[in-house]
């Protein structure tokens, strides 16, 4: 069950999506996130739905990796789904008591469950083309204009936190599994009682994962200082990614989608937000 | 031969000593010469870690100097010049490593140096071919064997390209087979890279397999001499809580019950031989 969690999963493959600078990567997740709740008619819902199937093909991820994504939030999706149908006025199509169905309410819900999803699988192409240290690497990199106003060392420091924690999830997660197992052998009973009980019951799991993050982390910095880590200044990059060809051509096609889409919502039927 | 390492009557205690006033090292002085292979014996509480510490200025010594080709580790501005001259190997794979693939993770200490992406990659690439470890280049840590986490940790110390790695019982976490591949590693560093090693281990048959072989004791140094004459002292490495080779300990025990053996036996090869030859 430990061993289910995929944050920041990566998936090391020689796509084009995979080659591209995770700067560029980041930017433009952000504008296909935007623009799927910008779409709000067919035409322009199905060029979302095109671009983000494109960028998962080229990625070379398994889709059927994908689709794990998508099934593990599915009542997530229903739900919203649902709340979406029963809370928007319009053309009655069914009535039951005080819950009513209306058509305004089913497109809407439809809409909604296809941007979740869009939202999910193209959060989920960033991750899984891009190695964490790449990822945090373009984050530092995007926010280093923070520098200007004397952010510059907490901007690094920030980066290299959130790449120490992705590389020590596997790790933690493999020792309280550990714990746990000692702890049952001992006779601790994690399975029942209510709540309150099962709250104490972590207790024993919990202070000995903590004394061996601790020791962990004072090991860590050793190691850190013994391989000349002095903090960010002076740091250069194994991969150094300079924006490209493919990074332009990727940025080329959003914007156009981008620019349909906003055309689309116009012409078709004006701004109509579903 | 030149020295690499000049350790010159060193005491240390931890600040959380310093009411009891036991010292962790006392007047310790130890000389490493350059392309050598030095194990140094002690058991739990000796002051071995903290001697590893002491070579590379992770830790200052209270009175005493300590020299790394001819800079002082207490002087703040060589801190990086020494470090990227001798490595430190850790006993945990584990918490050695910091990023989540494993070039990525050999790349952190020449990125730390500032060097160019294309020496990086270079001295990456050279690093795993070394330890035996190139293919895996991609792979993410946490699905390695310990003793593959450790070579992965052995190249990255080998990508800042040290004349010297002092390695912290790298095999004490290992299986016999990761010990195996990580010893192979070591010596192979040694034998064709002229890499100075200082292997630290409690670990009799691997101290076997260096060139000189020094023990320690309460923070000082008792023995330091070749690992044949080291280990036919067994009632003096015995009385300090330390074990012999199980073959010099067998020739040991049937010397005791009258049956002559050499004393300076150290592997199960030399002892077939020996034993054959007085006894078939």
């Amino acid at each position: 069950m430990l061993n289910d969690i995929t944050i920041g999963q990566y998936f090391p493959a020689k796509s084009v999506i995979h080659r591209m600078d995770a700067r560029i990567k980041i930017l433009l997740l952000i504008a296909v996130l935007v623009m799927t709740f910008v779409a709000s008619n067919a035409a322009s819902m199905g060029l979302m739905i095109i671009l983000v199937m494109t960028a998962i093909i080229l990625s070379r991820v398994p889709l059927k990796i994908y689709f794990r994504t998508i099934k593990k939030i599915w009542l997530l999706i229903l739900l919203t789904a649902v709340l979406n149908i029963l809370y928007v006025d319009g053309e009655v199509i069914f009535a039951w008591g005080v819950l009513e169905i209306t058509k305004e309410g089913i497109i809407r819900s439809v809409y909604m469950a296809i941007r979740i999803i869009l939202l999910i699988i193209s959060s989920a192409a960033l991750t899984y083309t891009t190695s964490p240290t790449q990822l945090t690497d373009g984050i530092e990199r995007l926010l280093r204009p923070l520098s200007l106003i004397g952010l510059g060392g907490a901007v690094h420091t920030m980066a290299m936190m959130m790449t120490l924690a992705l590389r020590f999830i596997p790790t933690l997660m493999e020792e309280t599994d550990k714990i746990m197992s000692a702890q049952k052998a001992r006779g601790a009973d994690l399975e029942s009682g209510g709540f309150m009980q099962r709250i104490k019951a972590l207790i024993p799991i919990f202070v000995p994962l903590l004394v061996s993050s601790f020791r962990r982390a004072v090991e860590l910095a050793d190691a850190m200082e013994c391989r000349c880590y002095t903090g960010g200044s002076g740091r250069t990059h194994l991969n150094n990614p300079k924006a490209g060809a493919r990074d332009l051509a990727a940025s080329v096609i959003v914007v156009v989608v981008i620019a349909a889409v906003i055309t689309f919502n116009i012409t078709l039927d004006g701004i109509i937000w579903f | 031969m030149d020295n690499i390492i000049e350790i010159k009557d060193v005491s240390f205690r931890y600040s959380s000593e310093e009411e009891s006033g036991d010292y962790v090292i006392k007047n310790l002085s130890l000389t490493i010469e350059k392309g050598s292979f030095t194990a140094v014996l002690g058991h739990n509480g000796s002051g071995k870690s903290t001697l590893a510490k002491l070579i590379n200025g992770l830790i200052k010594p209270e009175s005493g100097s300590v020299e790394v080709l001819g800079m002082s580790t207490s002087d703040e501005d060589k801190e990086t010049e020494i470090r990227r001259n001798v490595g430190l190997v850790f006993q945990n794979p584990d918490n050695q490593l910091v990023a989540t693939i494993v070039e990525e993770d050999v790349a952190f200490g020449p990125e730390n140096l500032g060097m160019p992406p294309e020496e990086i990659r270079r001295r990456v690439d050279d690093a795993l071919k070394r330890v035996d470890m190139y293919d895996y280049r991609s792979h993410a840590p946490h699905k390695l064997s310990g003793g593959q986490k450790q070579r992965v940790a052995i190249a990255g110390i080998i990508a800042m390209e040290p004349q010297c790695i002092v390695l912290d019982e790298p095999t004490a976490m290992l299986d016999p087979k990761g010990r195996d591949e990580v010893m192979d590693a070591i010596i192979s560093l040694n034998k064709n890279s002229g890499i100075t090693i200082v292997l630290i281990t409690h670990f009799m048959d691997e101290a076997v397999r260096a060139g000189r072989v020094v023990v320690m004791d309460n923070g000082g140094i008792i023995m330091d001499d070749t690992p044949r004459k080291v280990f036919s002292n067994v009632s003096e490495l015995k009385s300090i809580g330390l074990d012999v080779p199980q073959a010099t300990e067998l020739a040991f025990r049937m010397n005791g019950m009258g049956y002559e053996m050499p004393r300076d036996i150290l592997t199960k090869e030399e002892f077939i031989k020996a034993f054959m030859e007085k006894y078939a």
